[in-house]
C-alpha cells in the first residue's frame, strides 16, 4: 500500500541529510510503527509521504500512485495528522471537520453521515458545538485524529498520536488506533517503545536519519533482551571459523558480514551476562586462524533504545 | 472549486467571528463619514461665498461642480484609507496558517495552492467590497440634498474596488512570505506605498524608466474614472497587477515547498 524507497531530505542549503535512503513498505490492513528518537527524522518522511514536501532524492508511493507524479490522487488517499494537530481556533468542532471534509474532496452526500460517525468514534459528540480554541489538550488531540479520518481514508499516517496526553487518553487514542487496523493502513510515529508492541504490527527503526531495524514488535524486544553483540575480524576459511565461533559457549548467533581476498568479518551475538570475548579470540588462534580484530559493536539497536522513551506516559 | 468555496467560506466566516475586521471596517467608516462631512462643508462655505468672488474673477466663475469638489476627493481618500486598512485585512491570510501549522493541512489535502489563493483573496476583497459598500449611505445623503452626477460615482466604485483588489493581491504575496503577521503588514503596506508614490517619483526620472514608472503608479489610473471614464486600459492594469501578484504568491508557495522551509 505505501513503498518508500530511497527517501532523502537536505533542508535548505544543509550539507546534511535530515533522512537518508528511508526505505520500507506497508501492506494493507497493516499498522506500521515509525520509531525513533527526537530528530531522527520520523517528520520528515511523514511529511513527504503525505507531500508536504518533495524529497531530495527518492520516491514514496502510496496505492500505486507516485507522491511526486499524482499529488492529488495520493492526497485523496490519505488521512494525515501532523505533529502539531493543524486547528483553527475560531471554528467549532463541527464546522472544522466539515471543512476538512470539503477540502479533503468527501463526496458531499456523504458528509453529515462521516462526520458524525467519526465524532462520535473520537468521542466528540459533546463538543460539536464548541470552538476548538477553548478545547483541553486532549480533545485537540482528537479532533486532530478526527480530522485525519474524516474523509475515509485508506491510509492513516499519524505523527506521534498520543503526545502530550494523560495515560487514560492514552489509551483511548490507541484503541482507537488498534480498532483502524485490518480496514486502514496506518504508519504510526513515535519515540515510545512501549507504545509499538501495544498498537502495531511491524516496527522500522529509524536513527539519525537512516532505518536501522525493521521487525516485528516482539522480535525486537527479544533482541533487545540479553544480547551483546561482537565484530569479529579474521583470516581462513570462513567455514571453519564460523564453525570454531559458533563452538564457544554462550554464543547465540554468527553472522558472516562478507569477505575481502581472505579476511571475513563476522558479527558474533551471545548473552548479556557472559563477555565471551577472550574466548572468542583463544578459539580462533587455536584453530589456526589469524585474528585480526575483535571488539563489542558500539552503537548498535541496543543504543537507539536507550535513547527512546521506555517509560509509559512520557 | 469546492476546495475554492470551502477557503472562501472558512476564511469569510473567520472575518466575522473577529473583532479585527469590524473594529477595521468600523474605523474605516468612521473616517470616511467624517472626511465626507468636511467635504461637503467645505463645498457648503465655497458655495456661500461664490457671488462674492466673482467680483475677483472679474465675471468669470470657476465651475460649481458638486462632483469636482466632493466625489473626487472623497474616492482619492478612500484609495488613501484603503492603503492602511488592507495590510491589517490581509496580514493573516498566510501568516497564521504557517503558525498554527493548519498550513500542513491545506498543503497535504487535494486541493491546489490556486483555489487557497483565490478563496482567500475573495473573502478579503468581499470584506473590503461590502465595506466600501456602505459609503454608499453618504453618495444616497449627497443625492437627497444635491444633485451630484451618478456616473462618475458609479465608475469611481469601480475603480476602488479594482485599486481594493490590488491591494487585497498584494496584501497576500506579502503574508505568504512570512509567518509573522507584522512583518507582512509591514512588507505590505511598504510595497503598497511604493506603487502610491511612483508617479511622483517617476518626474525625476527618464526615458523608459520613467515610461514603466508612470505605468505602474497605482493611483494614477484611478484619474478617469474620478471623472466618470471607463478605460479598459486602467482596468486591465488593475486585474493584471492583481492577477500578477497572486500569481506570484503561488509561485512563493510552490518554491518553498522545494526548499522544504515553510
Ligand atoms: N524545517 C526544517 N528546517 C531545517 N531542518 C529541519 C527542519 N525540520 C527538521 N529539521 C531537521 O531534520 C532532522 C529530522 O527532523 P524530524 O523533525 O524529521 O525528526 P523527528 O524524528 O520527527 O523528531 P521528533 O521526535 O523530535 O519529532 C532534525 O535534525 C531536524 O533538526
Ligand atoms: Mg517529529
Amino acid at each position: 500500500m505505501i513503498e518508500v524507497e530511497g527517501l532523502t531530505k537536505y533542508y535548505g542549503r544543509s550539507p546534511v541529510p535530515a533522512i537518508e535512503d528511508v526505505t520500507f513498505r506497508v501492506e494493507k490492513g497493516e499498522i506500521l510503527g515509525f520509531l525513533g528518537p527526537n530528530g531522527a527524522g520520523k517528520t520528515t518522511t511523514m511529511r513527504i509521504i503525505t507531500g508536504y514536501f518533495p524529497p531530495s532524492k527518492g520516491t514514496a508511493r502510496v496505492a500505486g500512485y507516485d507522491v511526486m507524479e499524482d499529488p492529488m490522487e495520493v492526497k485523496r488517499r490519505v488521512g494525515y495528522l501532523p505533529e502539531h494537530p493543524p486547528l483553527y481556533n475560531d471554528m467549532t468542532v463541527e464546522g472544522f471537520l466539515d471543512f476538512v471534509a470539503d477540502i479533503r474532496g468527501l463526496e458531499r452526500s456523504r458528509k453529515k453521515l462521516r462526520v458524525g460517525k467519526v465524532a462520535e468514534r473520537c468521542g466528540l459528540d459533546d463538543v460539536m458545538d464548541v470552538r476548538i480554541g477553548k478545547l483541553s489538550k486532549g480533545y485537540r488531540q482528537r479532533v486532530g485524529i478526527a480530522q485525519a479520518l474524516v474523509h475515509d481514508p485508506e491510509v492513516l499516517i499519524l505523527d506521534e498520536p498520543t503526545i502530550g496526553l494523560d495515560p487514560k487518553q492514552v489509551v483511548e487514542v490507541r484503541n482507537l488506533i488498534k480498532g483502524l487496523a485490518g480496514e486502514r493502513t496506518v504508519i504510526l510515529s513515535t519515540h515510545i517503545l512501549p507504545e509499538v508492541s501495544m498498537t502495531c504490527g511491524r516496527v522500522v527503526i529509524i536513527n539519525k536519519g537512516r532505518v536501522v531495524a525493521e521487525d516485528t514488535p516482539e522480535n525486537l524486544t527479544a533482541r533487545l533482551r540479553g544480547v551483546r553483540t561482537i565484530f569479529v575480524e579474521a583470516r581462513g576459511p570462513a567455514d571453519a571459523i564460523e564453525k570454531v565461533l559458533r563452538e564457544v559457549p554462550d554464543v547465540k548467533d554468527v553472522r558472516n558480514e562478507g569477505s575481502e581476498d581472505g579476511t571475513h568479518r563476522f558479527v558474533v551475538e551471545s548473552t548479556l551476562e557472559k563477555d565471551v570475548r577472550a574466548q572468542l579470540a583463544s578459539s580462533i588462534v587455536s584453530g589456526g586462524f589469524q585474528l585480526l580484530e575483535l571488539r563489542p559493536v558500539g552503537m548498535s539497536l541496543e543504543d537507539i533504545f536507550l535513547q527512546l522513551t521506555t517509560e509509559e506516559g512520557a | 472549486m469546492r476546495g475554492f468555496f470551502a477557503v472562501f467560506k472558512k476564511e469569510l466566516h473567520s472575518y466575522l467571528t473577529s473583532p479585527i475586521a469590524y473594529v477595521l471596517a468600523a474605523v474605516f467608516l468612521v473616517l470616511m463619514g467624517f472626511l465626507f462631512r468636511n467635504l461637503v462643508m467645505q463645498f457648503n462655505a465655497f458655495c456661500l461665498t461664490y457671488f462674492s468672488q466673482a467680483a475677483r474673477f472679474g465675471g468669470q466663475l470657476p465651475e460649481l461642480n458638486l462632483n469636482r469638489i466632493v466625489v473626487e476627493s472623497f474616492f482619492g481618500l478612500l484609495g488613501f484609507i484603503s492603503l492602511f486598512m488592507i495590510p491589517m485585512l490581509t496580514m493573516r491570510l498566510y501568516a497564521e496558517e504557517k503558525k498554527l501549522g493548519t498550513f500542513e493541512l491545506l498543503t497535504t489535502s487535494p486541493i491546489s495552492n490556486l483555489q487557497t489563493i483565490l478563496g482567500k483573496f475573495s473573502a478579503c476583497f468581499v470584506l473590503y467590497a461590502g465595506t466600501v459598500g456602505l459609503t454608499l449611505v453618504m453618495m444616497g445623503l449627497l443625492d437627497a440634498y444635491g444633485e451630484p452626477d451618478w456616473g462618475p460615482i458609479v465608475s469611481s466604485y469601480l475603480g476602488v474596488l479594482l485599486l481594493g483588489a490590488s491591494f487585497v493581491a498584494i496584501g497576500i504575496l506579502a503574508s505568504s512570505l512570512t509567518e509573522n503577521q507584522i512583518v507582512a503588514v509591514a512588507i505590505s503596506f511598504g510595497a503598497l506605498l511604493l506603487f502610491w508614490l511612483m508617479g511622483w517619483a517617476s518626474q525625476f526620472a527618464s526615458g523608459g524608466l520613467r515610461k514603466v514608472m508612470e505605468y505602474l503608479s497605482i493611483i494614477d489610473h484611478m484619474e478617469d474614472f474620478y471623472k466618470g471614464v471607463i478605460d479598459t486600459k486602467d482596468v486591465l492594469f488593475y486585474l493584471s497587477f492583481t492577477f500578477f501578484s497572486l500569481f506570484l504568491t503561488a509561485v512563493v508557495l510552490e518554491s518553498r515547498k522545494w526548499r522544504g522551509v515553510r
